[in-house]
């Protein structure tokens, strides 16, 4: 399968790469690591007339915690993501999904930058960011802005973004003392789809009740899904209470909304969601230090 | 590569240690430029799909599916194909061990196999079971049920001939 004809660029700068993509408008595409684009494009079902490659511009691979934040390149590859001691370490529910994506090869190409942005519900990042709070930082014609991850996912491959502008970073809340997080996906094979997916992102205040907490979903809607509900009727409880687990897993599937496909039917896909969210919950609350 | 909108585009890869120039069209995959430009059929083009990695070549030292990349995008980069791993008439310890432990039956997936397996081995030397299945879990075989393919690269790692 070979794509249809483009034009290909391969810009050593943003202001280069935003320049080229402004003057195409909606027919250019950026390319990064191309795992999600080009599998697309062979199949014909995206067919741009310019890609940017973005992949040489240098500055954009960095993992850092800097003030309050961790800050993470968008042109970070999965596979570093999945190698770095910081992230596992401190930003467990970032490490877990970095183990899930794709299989081996594609986390050697594919990038965070890309799997947050191509707007695939089916992606695993953008659930983790949910969760995680996280803020999307964009270049433009008009300069730098940032945009919240619970704004960022508009619908099926839509994001907040113009298609003249570039992500570059994603800032993730530094990790504070306990906080913990896990990201859970249950998949019929490597490198298949999500059948669903939950992160659960969670600090503890220090008697143990959940000060903060943040839920997102993967595949079981058109676009990932922060559970709302299931984070409010959370947020002052103590977690570990049994009753607290299975309403966190009634609501968080209550919210799913998935789709009956080979996968599964959406009752069971609804069910799915409701056993990892309550795992998922004991495990962010255990990374947290408040097990049992 | 500076910014160049033409049809064909330059460009210069080093394939087994050889610097390979062309003029290639940037539509081209990379498994089509290392099978139908240089010849180097050991490379298979198996799913199509980025599924099985059959077309598994290594670029800058990290194994990646060559019907997933553009042939455009290893420009300037280095690429090692099953071609490359024997050196003269001496196997590389990996393709021995495949050998040795009927580490195949059809062989198509093999070229992608023994350039994951030789990635997996290149970063860690010393992996348990579980590592070297996670570590060709992105490689799909449809004969062997996997069983020999692991203790194939087992017995790759435990060589001294690297």
């Amino acid at each position: 399968m070979i794509p249809s004809a483009f034009e290909y660029a391969s810009p050593n700068s943003l202001s280069e790469a935003i320049d080229l993509l402004a003057g195409r408008g909606e027919e250019a595409k950026v390319i990064a690591g191309g795992q999600s684009l080009i599998p697309l494009m062979k199949l014909r079902l995206a067919s741009p007339s310019l890609l940017v490659d973005i992949s040489r511009i240098p500055g954009l691979n960095r993992i850092e915690e800097a003030g309050d934040l961790l800050r993470i390149g968008a042109l970070t590859r999965i596979a570093e993501v999945e190698a770095s001691i910081l992230v596992r370490e401190r930003y467990p529910a970032i490490h877990d999904a970095s183990e899930v994506i794709g299989d081996p090869l594609v986390r050697n190409l594919g990038t965070i930058g890309g799997n947050v942005s191509h707007g695939d519900p089916n992606n695993d990042m953008p659930a983790v960011m949910l969760a995680l709070g996280a803020e999307f930082v964009a270049v433009g014609p008009k300069g730098e802005r940032t945009v919240k991850a619970q704004d960022f996912f508009l619908d099926t491959f839509t994001i907040a973004l113009n298609h003249d502008e570039i992500l570059t970073e994603i800032h993730v809340p530094r990790a504070r003392p306990r906080s913990g997080g896990c990201y859970l996906k249950l998949e019929q094979k490597v490198a298949d789809f999500a059948t669903a997916g939950v992160a659960v992102q969670v600090r503890l205040a220090k008697r143990g009740e959940i000060e903060d907490i943040g839920v997102g979903l993967t595949a079981v809607g058109p676009t990932a899904i922060k559970a709302r509900k299931a984070e409010d009727w959370l947020r002052g409880r103590m977690p570990m209470d049994g009753a607290a687990v299975q309403e966190v897993a009634r609501l968080a599937a209550e919210e799913s909304n998935p789709s009956t496909d080979l996968r599964g039917t959406s009752t069971y896909k609804k069910q799915v969601v409701a056993r990892l969210a309550s795992r998922a919950l004991r495990r962010a609350c255990e990374k947290a230090g408040g097990a049992g | 590569m500076p910014v160049r909108l033409a049809g064909r585009t330059p460009i210069s890869v080093t394939v087994n240690g050889i610097k390979r120039e062309a003029e290639v069209e940037p539509r081209l995959l990379l498994v089509h430029f290392i099978r139908d430009e240089l010849g180097l059929t050991g490379t298979h083009v198996g799913c199509d799909t980025s599924n099985c990695s059959a077309c598994a070549v290594l670029m800058d030292g990290k194994v990646v599916k060559a019907c997933t990349v553009l042939a455009v995008q290893a420009d300037g980069r280095e690429i090692l194909t099953v071609e490359g791993l024997a050196k003269d008439d001496r196997l590389h310890p990996v393709q021995e061990a495949f050998l040795n432990k009927h580490g195949l039956q059809c062989g198509f997936c093999t070229p992608g196999m023994l350039m994951s397996a030789y990635a997996l081995l290149q970063g860690n030397r010393r992996p348990t079971e579980d590592e070297i299945r996670k570590g060709i879990s992105g490689n799909i075989c449809r004969c062997t049920g996997y069983a020999q393919i692991v203790e194939s690269v087992q017995q790759a790692a435990r060589s001294k001939q690297w």
